[in-house]
């Protein structure tokens, strides 16, 4: 099944490598993995996506926690939570279709954010779902490029992370 | 008043209670050393290899419960210093290894030696810190022991550039002060849980004890062994994990595992609730997963969290350390209620007793060939069983688990996790130092002295009185008794026959050599090298082609032991 883990850790140098050499050192399947800092900058944030069988998650969630520099591993999966993701797609749109581009785009409630005779750049954001969806009607358009950040997700309600066990 | 990094590393180094350490110099440490020459109560003892320096604090620590230090140069320091590392991270053992980095100006511009040493032990360590500020050196230093000592111990190691040795600062101890708000190891068990497990151990018709070296580790054998004895359940060690329980207790059942006792094996096959304790599930313990203590509930204490239900599920998991569990659970097993609900064990034991008639240890020695087993048990007799024993790897080590029965902790030196050759003798020089009035026997084999036979000269720098029984079938033993049983004996580059003369070796380095080609022999040898002042290798040529016995084949479940 898939998980959205959100990870609470030091904003020191090399944390982001000791997640990632984790997941790589123990076979651990890793899906997504956005990370940046927040609050005063003495903390980052990364929201990791990953699948795999309950016992696999539960080493993962364990395994995190056993990194010295990790503060708090909430695996959101379990209640509701808000996720989104960012998508850049560049579309190469000539005459007759560049208004088909821009319908899709509004259908997503997406919008073009770069413009050329040739081409657009469409921002997405959403669920991985979503974006998806909204990739396959472009393909058949021309799609040249995609780069997508992958998810950054939230527990829903007025309790932090770190409240939701 | 400000003192340079180096004078704070030393100094906090005392305060830390460090009284020994191992190294070797290079010219990233050169400032550090420079400190340490000009402060007499620091010991430093010089190795010939890092992997030496590594190991034999690894031994230290094995042996004293104190935090085992080691001390490296840049580049190809560090990368030496790896095994020793990884070997420490697999078993547990708390070690700091503070390595010598180019100046901060130069990291990340492939300068001579340089190497990304945090990069590369990332995952051979428990946690590991590059220093960027000499403000920050005492404050790692502190935290680097505790993260080394608490929890599940394991070896850290800090990364100092040296221009943070030249640098200064001013010096504050910071004993006794760590707070890291993100590692906060859980010690104490659940309560509700540990009552939980008291009450499975009381209806357990078939309990079985399966203890390994978290028990040593937290210092809790006496604990350990009060517990086995009012539940009156047999009591089975993994290699790691021997001494914790004296090996001539009755309750004892042996080593279990790859080459663990029929009687161990059977009754893990057999037990209807396994109560594991600082004990694993290593894959040479479990042999088949699926097959594993089938008819079993499983209690499983650890104060690793990542341990339980990695590769067994468990009924009953406990995450604390293993003395205060079992601190705890000794009250509720001596109430009268436990004893008269108790089954009787009886059924079991009998059970047990039929196994151990097996005797599956046994061995005939002949007149004509040493048998190795023989040897080992020449040395507990005559060492009478209070030595101190590190080993090497392959064969040999199986032996002397099985052969020289520990009846105290802190006194069986291996690596069990990550099987390093050339670890006994390194382990061996620390373990001397960590206790110098002791018999320090190093048992080891052809192939594994001569991973790193150049710390003799350590060894005769020191003056330690380190006994080395090399066990000389002239084969890379293990990996001969494989290929004998799965590779229909292609005996594969594992012949070892061409080695030196050890007698002439040991003599070349100032120590005593002895030979030992046949049965009649060993004795003599072994008391000489025992009444020998200094140090002595004993070459005992011994059965080339012997194999180790009982074995469970890779892969198959513990009660399909082939025996002898």
């Amino acid at each position: 099944m898939r998980h959205v883990i959100s990870v609470l850790v030091e904003n020191e140098a090399g944390v982001l490598s000791r997640v990632a050499g984790l997941f790589s050192a123990r076979g651990f399947n890793i899906d997504s993995l956005t990370v940046a800092p927040v609050g005063d900058g003495e903390t980052s944030h990364i929201t990791l996506v990953t699948f795999g069988e309950d016992n696999i998650i539960e080493q993962i969630l364990k395994q995190l926690n056993k990194l010295i520099p990790v503060i708090q591993v909430t695996d959101l999966t379990d209640g509701p939570h808000v996720g989104r993701e960012l998508m850049l797609v560049k579309v190469s749109a000539e005459r007759d279709v560049r208004a088909e581009v821009l319908r899709i785009a509004d259908i997503f409630r997406s919008r073009a954010v770069d413009a050329t005779p040739t081409s657009f750049i469409v921002e997405v954001t959403g669920s991985s779902e979503k974006l998806d969806a909204c990739l396959n009607l472009l393909i058949p358009l021309g799609v040249t490029e995609v780069v997508r950040t992958g998810q950054v997700a939230m527990a829903r309600g007025a309790g932090k992370g770190s409240d939701r066990k | 008043m400000e003192l340079t990094g180096s004078e704070i590393i030393v100094r906090s180094l005392l305060d830390l209670g460090v009284k020994t350490i191992f190294g070797y110099p290079g010219g990233a440490v050169l400032n550090i050393y420079d400190a340490i020459f000009k402060e007499k109560k620091l010991e430093h003892i010089l190795t010939r290899h890092e992997q030496g320096a590594l190991h034999a604090a690894d031994g230290y620590a094995r042996v004293s419960g104190e935090v085992g230090v080691a001390l490296v140069t840049s580049g190809p320091g560090a990368t030496n210093a790896v095994t020793g590392l990884a070997t420490a991270y697999m078993d547990s053992i708390p070690m700091v290894c503070i390595s010598g980095q180019v100046p901060s100006p130069m990291i990340g511009n492939d300068a001579f030696q340089e190497a990304d040493t945090v990069g590369i032990t990332r995952s051979a360590t428990k946690h590991n810190y590059l220093v960027k500020d000499v403000n920050d050196l005492a404050r790692i230093l502190q935290e680097a022991f505790h993260i080394a000592a608490t929890g599940r111990p394991g070896p850290v190691l800090v990364d100092i550039p040296k221009d943070i040795t030249a640098a200064t600062a001013p010096y504050k101890t910071h004993r006794g002060e760590v707070k890291i708000r993100s590692y906060k190891p859980t010690v104490k068990g659940h309560t509700g849980q540990i009552r939980r497990a008291v009450k499975m151990i009381r209806n357990a018709k078939r309990p079985l004890f399966y203890t390994g070296g978290g028990v040593i580790l937290s210092n809790a054998s006496t604990e350990l062994t009060e517990l086995a004895r009012i539940v009156g359940a047999p009591i089975t060690n993994t290699l790691m994990g021997l001494g914790a329980i004296p090996a001539s207790d009755p309750l004892f059942v042996g080593m279990l595992g790859m080459h663990g006792t029929y009687e161990a094996n059977m009754a893990v096959h057999r037990c209807d609730l396994l109560v594991a304790i600082g004990a694993r599930f290593d894959d040479r313990v479990t042999g088949k997963i699926s097959e594993f203590a089938p008819e079993a509930d499983i209690i499983h204490v650890d104060v690793d969290p990542t341990s339980i239900s990695k590769n067994v599920t468990v009924d009953c998991p406990i995450v604390g350390d293993i003395k205060n569990v079992l601190e705890r659970m000794l009250p509720e097993v001596k109430e009268a209620a436990f004893k008269e609900k108790q089954p009787s064990l009886e059924p079991w034991w009998k059970e047990i007793e039929e196994w151990r008639a097996k005797d599956c240890l046994a061995y005939t020695q002949k007149k004509g060939t040493t048998e190795a087993q023989f040897v080992i048990q020449k040395l507990h007799e005559l060492s009478e069983g209070r030595a101190i024993v590190a080993t090497d790897v392959g064969q040999h080590q199986m032996w002397a688990a099985q052969f020289y029965g520990f009846e105290k902790p802190r006194r069986w030196l291996t690596s069990g996790g990550l099987g390093t050759m050339g670890y006994g003798l390194p382990a061996a020089i620390g373990a001397q130092l960590a206790d110098p009035g002791r018999l320090v026997i190093t048992v080891t084999g052809e192939g594994s002295i001569q991973m790193n036979i150049q710390e003799m000269a350590t060894i005769l720098q020191y003056r330690l009185p380190i006994k080395i029984a090399i066990i000389n079938n002239g084969f890379l033993g293990m990996v001969r008794q494989w290929q004998e049983f799965f590779y229909e004996r292609r005996y594969a580059e594992s012949d070892m026959s061409v080695q030196p003369d050890f007698i002439k070796l040991a003599e070349a380095y100032g120590a005593v050599g002895l030979k030992a080609d046949r049965p009649r022999e060993v004795e003599p040898v072994i008391r000489e090298a025992f009444d020998t002042p200094g140090p002595v290798i004993m070459d005992f040529r011994v059965n080339r082609e012997a194999n180790v016995y009982p074995m469970v084949p890779a892969g198959a479940a513990l009660n399909e032991m082939i025996l002898l």
